[in-house]
């Protein structure tokens, strides 16, 4: 026991030393490179469908972030978007969607219904997939807005470069907690309002 | 050459009316296939290259660069933002009364009328001497789980007193846990409308003022 601590204790001071950096960039790289090529498996059930539709489309571009390419195969796919209300009947193959992916794998919960059941609060219905499989961002609305969607995925992307899947770490970067000030004060039409 | 369908024979009981397209003829050349193909291409290449001479020449608008100040334009998100709708619902608020306390008068309407049941208030009744004593309550907590909430309104429209609203203008923000999501009293009623106000123009009667219209057993006669 003691002699396996050792060892684990000379990898750090190795890992601390003269490959220290080289091997934090090579990590900062990895990351910042998946966090721009999310292949998606989008899993879509319900009616946000209709509002993912809408941030993949040329308004919202969702290819903006990299994270356009739609893979309809777990195998290839990065990210599991889980868009819409998840039955019990579906549950397990949600589950098993999940495990055919192929590692780094993140999911993120579209919607109340994906996120935890929204008024769904019935016999059929899960209340959150995140009693079936990890989840890393959930993005609340019945459907979302595509602002919030793409905050969803600026959060999700955020966390991919900090390396932690811990929660609570990483905060959106329009949070109403600790800032108020993005709120759509000026309510006109026209295209110089959107600046 | 067309006819009349339903002079045609052999349609059946129903004559459903209608106009006979002939097939075209199968000639030769078109039975061939590379002839017409090539003719097909020929037309495509056609306007390929009076594109490409036009564009170069500058004798026409490029139609890429005429699709970034016109038309569908796509919106950088988090740098360009779309307004929203005057109605839109976005994240809740609790208004304030002149004093700064809120409005709220914990009678639960709210959290009766929500469909998600994302709204939890524990009343309490104010301390004994205070003016407003006997004639309402106010929320000890009140709390709102805003990923179970699913922005229908119905809290607004239930509430009495105008003291929640929807109208901060800001969509709820994604988090990567749930406990997160649970936002307090305190945070609820630092959230500003569109304007940035707090105080609605709703006017309040506090209780011992003339224009109260309540009554109790201990206070009739103000």
């Amino acid at each position: 026991m003691g002699e396996v601590k050792a060892t684990t204790q000379t990898t750090l001071e190795v890992g601390e030393g003269a490959g220290g950096f080289a091997t934090t960039q090579v990590t900062a790289l990895t990351h910042w490179a998946q966090k721009y090529s999310l292949f998606m498996y989008p899993f879509v059930t319900a009616c946000c469908g209709m509002e993912f539709m809408s941030v993949t489309s040329p308004r919202y571009d969702l290819s903006r972030f990299g994270a356009e390419a739609p893979r309809f195969s777990p195998r290839q796919s990065d990210l599991l978007w889980v868009v819409g209300t998840i039955s019990q009947r579906q549950a397990p193959v949600l589950k098993r969607i999940y495990e055919q992916m192929a590692p780094p794998k993140w999911v993120i919960a579209f919607g109340t219904c994906a996120s935890c059941g929204g008024f769904y609060d019935n016999y059929t219905t899960v209340a959150g997939i995140d009693k079936i499989v990890p989840c890393d961002v959930y993005i609340p609305g019945c459907p979302p807005r595509p602002e919030a969607v793409l905050d969803g995925l600026l959060l999700l992307m955020d966390k991919i470069q900090s390396g932690s899947k811990d929660p609570a770490i990483v905060k959106p970067r329009t949070d109403p907690v600790t800032s108020q000030s993005h709120g759509l004060i000026k309510l006109r039409r026209g295209r110089d309002s959107m600046v | 050459m067309t006819q009349q369908a339903s002079d045609y024979q052999g349609l059946g009981p129903q004559k459903v009316r209608g106009v006979v397209v002939r097939r075209p003829n199968r000639t030769a050349g078109v039975q061939a296939y590379i002839p017409e193909l090539s003719k097909g291409l020929g037309i495509t290449m056609k306007h390929f290259f009076k594109n490409t001479k036009e564009y170069m020449l500058g004798q026409r608008p490029d139609p890429v660069l005429e699709s970034t100040t016109d038309g569908v334009n796509t919106i950088s998100y988090p740098e360009q933002r779309r307004p929203y709708p005057e109605r839109f619902r976005g994240m809740h608020r609790l208004t304030h009364r002149d004093d700064g306390s809120p409005r709220c008068v914990a009678c639960l309407c709210c959290s009766t009328a929500c469909p998600a049941q994302c709204i939890h208030i524990e009343p309490a009744e104010y301390p004994e001497g205070d003016e407003r004593r006997g004639y309402e309550r106010y929320p000890a907590t009140f709390v709102i789980d805003e990923l179970r909430c699913v922005f229908c309104g119905f809290c607004v429209e239930a509430c009495p007193c105008d003291a929640i609203r929807m109208d901060t203008g800001i969509h709820a923000a994604p988090y990567d846990s749930r406990e997160q999501f649970i936002y307090e009293k305190d945070l609820l009623m630092s959230f500003c409308g569109r304007e940035g106000d707090q105080v609605t123009e709703n006017a309040r009667h506090e209780p011992g003022e003339s224009t109260h219209p309540g009554v109790d057993r201990e206070r009739h006669g103000h």
